[in-house]
C-alpha cells in the first residue's frame, strides 16, 4: 500500500511539471511552438526589435540607385557631400563636433535636438552621420552575404556528409579540417589585400567561402543522429527517397541547429568583417565601413571622440542583438532545455506536493 | 592508440600540405613583389629587380616554386629547417623564433587570467542560476562577445592608461569615485551571496563599508604611488587563504588540513623578513624558479608531517596555500618595487604604457625593475584579450557544469548525505572540468593567430606584427612562415585536444569504431 502511494504521488508530482508543459503546447503546431517559446525570452525579443529598428532606420536614411529606381533618403546629407565644417562653437578648439544634444533646456542644455550635423563631421566636412549610416549598410550587408553563403555551404556539406557517411562523409570532412587548418583572418587579409578594391559583395562572398567550417560539423552531427531515428526507418520502408527523407523528415528537424548557428556566425561575421577592415584588408577607402571608420579615426580620439564612439556603439549593437536573437533562437529550438519556472508554478507545485504529503 | 596517433598524424601531413600549398599559390598569383619596382623609373630598380628575383628564385613558377619551399620546410626532420629568406635577405626561421616568445609571454597570462577568472564566474553564476547575477553575467557575456577588440583597447589606452597616469599625479581616489566603487563592490558581493534577503543586505552594507575604508585608508597612505603589503597584511591575507582553501577543497571540518594549512600561513610571516635578503637586484628567474621548488617541498614536508590517513587532499590543499602565500611575498615585493620604477627616468611618474613591449631607455640592471616593466607592459593587452576570451570560459563552465548539476551521480552524492560543499567540489566541479582542456588546447593555438590585431594595437612585434609585415610588403616566404607555424599549431591542438579528452574521460574511446 504504502508502494502505492509513493507511486501515485510520483505520478502526481510528475504530471504537476508536464501537465504545466503540455498544456502550453496543447494543439499548437512546431512553428507556433518555437515562436511562443521565443516570445518569452525578453531579451531576444528585444534585440529582435532592436535589430528591425536598426535595418529600417539605417537602410532608409541615405539615398540609393537599385537599377533604375533612384531611392530618395530621409538625411539631408550623403557620404559624398562636403559641407562646410563647423568652427567655434565646438570645445578645446576642435572642428567639426556633434551638433546632437539630448539634455533638455530646463536642465541648463541646448534642448533635445539633432542639429545640422547630429554625429559631427569628418576631417574634410563629410556629414558623420551619413558615413555612419553608409559603414553600417555596408557591414549589415556583409553581415547578411556571409551569413548566407556560410548557412547554405555549410548545411549543404554537413547534410550530405552525416546523410551518407562512408567516403563521402570522409572526403567532405577531410575537405572542412583542411579549410579549417587557414585561419580566416590570414586568408582573409591574403584575398583582401590584393582585390579589396573589387567591392564589397566579394568581400562577403569571399569570407562567406571560409567560415562555414563550425556550422558544417554541427549539421553533420545532427544529421549523423536523426538518420538513425524510427521515423527515417519508417519512411524509407514506406518507400520514401533519398531526397525526401532529407527534405521533409530530416531538414525540419535540424533547421533549429542551423538558424541558430547561422546567427552565431552572423555575429561573428559582422567583428569579423569589422577587424579586416580595421587591419585594412577588408572594406579599402572610398568605400566605408564601421571597421574602417574607427580604424582611420582611432588616433583622434583624445581630441574628437564622437569620430571613434557612434561606429563603435553600433557594432556592438548590431552584434549583441543578433547575439541574443541566436540565444533566444536556440532556447526556442531546444525542448530538452527546462526553462525557469515562474514562481507561481513552483508555488503551485510545492503546495501540491505537500498537501500530498500530509494526506499520507 | 599508437596507431590511431600515427593515422591522425598522417591526415594533418597530408592536410597541412594541402592547404599550404593553396595558400602559397593564392599569394604567389595574387601579389607581385617586384610589381612597385617595375613601375620605377629609377635605374637601381633593375638591379634590385634583379636581385630579388635571384635571391626569391622569381623566376620559377609558384607551384614549382612551393616545392623548393617545401624542401627547406621538411628540413626540420633532419634538423635544419630553411623556411627561406625575407624581402629584406633575413632568414623567415629567425624572424619567427624572436618574435614566438613574444607571441607567447602575450598570449599566455590572458589565456590564463582569462581561464581562472572565466570558470570561477561561470561556476558561481550557475550556482546562482536565475537569479539576478546569473542574468547580469550572462548580459555581460553576450556584451564581451560583441566587443570589437579595436575598440576595446583604444578605450582601454585612454581610460585605463592615460587617465590613470594621471590619476597618479595626484594619487588620491576621489570622494564620488569612493562612493561609486563601494556601490559597485557592494552590488556584486550581495548579489553573489543573496541567498534570503537579510543576507543580501548584511553582505551589501559589510561590502559598501569595507570597500570605502579601504580606499579612504588607501588615500591616507598614499598607497597608489608606494604601495606595500607588509608583513602583518601578508600574514592576515594568508590565513584568509588558508581558511579558504581549506574550506573548498576538503572543508573545514578537517582539523588537520586545517592546521597544515595555517602552518603554512605562520611560515609565510615567518620567513617575510629573511627572504628579502634574497631578493636583491641580481636575482634570476631560475632563483625564482628555485624558490617555487623549495616552498612545494617544504609544504609537502609539513602535510606530511600533520597526516596520517587521507594525504592526497590534504597535502594539494597545503601546497596550494603555500603557494598563494609565497606569492603574496612576490607581489608584495613587486608593490615595493613600485615607487623606485616610479622614479626612474624612463617612466617619470607615467608607468602605465599605452603602446610596447619594454621600455627601451630602462636601465636593465635591477632584476625586479625590469620584470615589473615588463609585467606594466603586458597591463593593457591582456585586459584587452582577456575581455574578448573570458566570456567564452563563462559560458561554458557555466553551461556545463548546470548539465552535470542534472546527473544521476550527483543525485546520488545528495542522497548519500554528503555536504553540499563536498558534492559541488568533488563531484560537480571535477566533471566540470573534463570538457574544458579541449576548448583551452583550441584556443591557444587559435589566440596565437588571433592576437594580430592585440599586436597591432598596442605595438607589440610579435607573430602578428610579422604577419602584418609580410602581407603589405608582399613577403611571400615570411607569409608561408607564419602560416605553416599557425596552421600546425592549431591542427596539433585538435589532436591534443582529442587525446586529452579520451584521457580525461573513460567513457570516450579515440580510434574506436573504425
Amino acid at each position: 500500500m504504502k508502494f502505492g502511494r509513493k507511486k501515485d504521488l510520483e505520478t502526481t508530482i510528475e504530471s504537476g511539471e508536464n501537465a504545466i508543459a503540455n498544456k502550453e503546447v496543447e494543439g499548437l503546431s512546431q512553428g507556433q511552438i518555437v515562436l511562443k517559446r521565443f516570445l518569452r525570452h525578453r531579451a531576444a525579443v528585444i534585440s529582435l526589435s532592436a535589430i528591425t529598428g536598426i535595418l529600417l532606420f539605417v537602410f532608409s536614411s541615405l539615398d540609393m540607385k537599385i537599377g533604375p529606381f533612384h531611392y530618395r533618403g530621409w538625411w539631408k546629407f550623403g557620404v559624398d557631400d562636403l559641407p562646410e565644417l563647423r568652427y567655434g562653437d565646438c570645445p578645446n578648439g576642435t572642428v567639426g563636433c556633434p551638433t546632437i544634444s539630448l539634455r533638455p533646456k530646463f536642465l541648463g542644455g541646448a534642448g533635445i535636438q539633432l542639429g545640422q550635423h547630429p554625429f559631427g563631421q569628418d576631417d574634410i566636412g563629410r556629414d558623420y552621420f551619413a558615413l555612419v549610416m553608409q559603414g553600417a549598410q555596408r557591414s549589415i550587408l556583409v553581415m547578411v552575404v556571409i551569413g548566407i553563403v556560410a548557412g547554405f555551404i555549410g548545411t549543404v556539406v554537413g547534410a550530405v556528409s552525416g546523410f551518407y557517411r562512408g567516403w563521402i562523409d570522409a572526403i567532405l570532412m577531410r575537405f572542412t579540417d583542411f579549410i579549417i587548418t587557414i585561419p580566416v583572418i590570414i586568408i582573409g587579409s591574403v584575398i583582401g589585400f590584393h582585390f579589396g578594391n573589387l567591392g564589397i559583395l566579394f568581400l562577403a562572398l569571399y569570407l562567406g567561402l571560409f567560415t562555414w567550417t563550425g556550422l558544417s560539423r554541427l549539421v553533420r552531427g545532427e544529421f549523423l543522429t536523426l538518420r538513425e531515428r524510427e521515423f527515417v526507418d519508417a519512411a524509407r520502408v514506406a518507400g520514401a527517397s533519398n531526397r525526401r527523407i532529407i527534405f521533409k523528415h530530416i531538414l525540419p528537424n535540424a533547421v533549429g541547429v542551423i538558424i541558430v548557428s547561422i546567427t552565431l556566425t552572423m555575429s561573428g561575421a559582422i567583428l569579423l568583417e569589422t577587424a579586416l577592415s580595421y587591419l585594412g584588408f577588408g572594406v579599402v577607402a572610398p568605400d566605408v565601413s564601421l571597421g574602417l571608420l574607427i580604424s582611420q579615426y582611432q588616433d583622434s580620439f583624445t581630441t574628437r571622440p564622437w569620430l571613434f564612439w557612434y561606429p563603435g556603439i553600433l557594432i556592438i549593437i548590431i552584434a549583441l542583438s543578433v547575439n541574443f536573437i541566436g540565444d533566444g533562437l536556440r532556447d526556442a529550438f531546444d525542448p530538452r532545455q527546462r526553462r525557469q519556472m515562474t514562481k507561481k508554478v513552483r508555488q503551485q507545485s510545492t503546495t501540491l506536493l505537500n498537501r500530498e504529503a500530509k494526506s499520507e | 592508440m599508437l596507431a590511431y596517433i600515427v593515422r591522425r598524424l598522417g591526415v594533418l601531413g597530408v592536410i597541412l600540405f594541402g592547404s599550404s600549398f593553396i595558400l602559397y599559390n593564392m599569394a604567389a598569383i595574387a601579389g607581385d613583389p617586384i610589381g612597385e619596382l617595375r613601375l620605377s623609373n629609377d635605374p637601381a630598380a633593375k638591379q634590385a629587380i634583379i636581385d630579388l628575383t635571384l635571391r626569391l628564385q622569381l623566376d620559377v613558377p609558384p607551384p614549382l616554386r612551393y616545392f623548393i619551399w617545401l624542401k627547406g620546410v621538411l628540413g626540420i626532420f633532419v634538423g635544419k629547417a630553411d623556411f627561406g629568406l625575407t624581402r629584406d635577405n633575413m632568414s623567415v626561421f629567425n624572424e619567427i623564433s624572436q618574435a614566438i616568445p613574444i607571441t607567447i609571454r602575450l598570449v599566455t597570462t590572458a589565456t590564463i587570467v582569462a581561464i581562472v577568472l572565466g570558470i570561477a564566474l561561470g561556476i558561481t553564476s550557475a550556482l546562482r542560476q536565475y537569479t539576478r547575477f546569473d542574468y547580469s553575467m550572462t548580459f555581460f557575456a553576450f556584451l564581451l562577445y560583441s566587443l570589437p577588440i579595436f575598440w576595446v583597447a583604444v578605450l582601454l589606452k585612454q581610460f585605463l592608461a592615460i587617465r590613470f597616469n594621471d590619476f597618479l599625479s595626484h594619487s588620491t581616489v576621489h570622494r564620488n569615485s569612493v562612493l561609486l566603487l563601494s556601490l559597485l563592490s557592494a552590488i556584486f558581493w550581495g548579489s553573489i551571496f543573496s541567498r534570503v534577503r537579510k543576507t543580501f543586505w548584511i553582505t551589501f552594507v559589510s561590502a559598501a563599508l569595507g570597500t570605502a575604508s579601504l580606499l579612504l585608508f588607501m588615500n591616507q597612505l598614499e598607497w597608489y604611488t608606494n604601495p606595500r603589503l607588509g608583513p602583518i597584511t601578508v600574514f592576515i591575507f594568508s590565513v584568509g587563504i588558508a581558511f579558504g582553501v581549506t574550506h573548498l577543497s576538503v572543508g573545514l571540518s578537517n582539523r588537520t588540513a586545517l592546521y597544515s594549512s595555517l602552518t603554512m600561513a605562520v611560515l609565510a610571516l615567518v620567513i617575510y623578513f629573511p627572504i628579502q635578503s634574497l631578493f636583491t637586484a641580481q636575482s634570476t628567474f631560475w632563483q625564482m624558479i628555485l624558490l617555487l621548488i623549495v616552498t612545494i617541498a617544504v609544504a609537502t614536508g609539513v602535510s606530511f608531517m600533520f597526516s596520517r590517513i587521507d594525504r592526497g587532499p590534504l597535502i594539494r590543499t597545503t601546497i596550494l596555500t603555500a603557494f598563494l602565500s609565497a606569492s603574496l611575498i612576490i607581489v608584495d615585493k613587486y608593490m615595493r618595487t613600485w615607487q623606485f620604477y616610479l622614479k626612474e627616468d624612463a617612466i617619470n611618474y607615467r608607468p602605465v604604457p599605452t603602446i610596447g613591449q619594454v621600455s627601451d631607455l630602462l636601465p636593465q640592471d635591477d632584476y625586479w625593475i625590469r620584470t615589473l616593466d615588463i609585467l606594466v607592459h603586458l597591463f593593457l593587452p591582456t585586459i584587452a584579450l582577456t575581455l574578448i576570451s573570458f566570456a567564452g570560459y563563462t559560458r561554458f563552465s557555466r553551461g556545463t557544469l548546470l548539465e552535470v548539476l542534472n546527473q544521476d551521480y550527483i543525485r546520488t552524492a545528495r542522497a548519500k548525505g554528503l555536504t553540499e560543499r563536498t558534492v559541488i567540489m568533488r563531484h560537480a566541479f571535477r566533471n566540470t572540468l573534463i570538457p574544458l582542456p579541449t576548448i583551452i588546447v583550441v584556443d591557444f593555438a587559435g589566440i596565437i593567430g588571433g592576437a594580430i590585431i592585440t599586436e597591432r594595437v598596442f605595438g607589440w612585434y610579435g607573430m602578428g606584427t610579422l604577419f602584418n609585415r609580410a602581407i603589405t610588403g608582399q613577403d611571400l616566404n615570411l607569409l608561408m612562415g607564419v602560416f605553416f607555424l599557425t596552421a600546425t599549431l592549431s591542427v596539433l591542438a585538435n589532436l591534443i585536444a582529442d587525446l586529452l579528452y579520451s584521457a580525461l574521460d573513460p567513457r570516450i574511446r579515440v580510434g574506436a569504431g573504425k
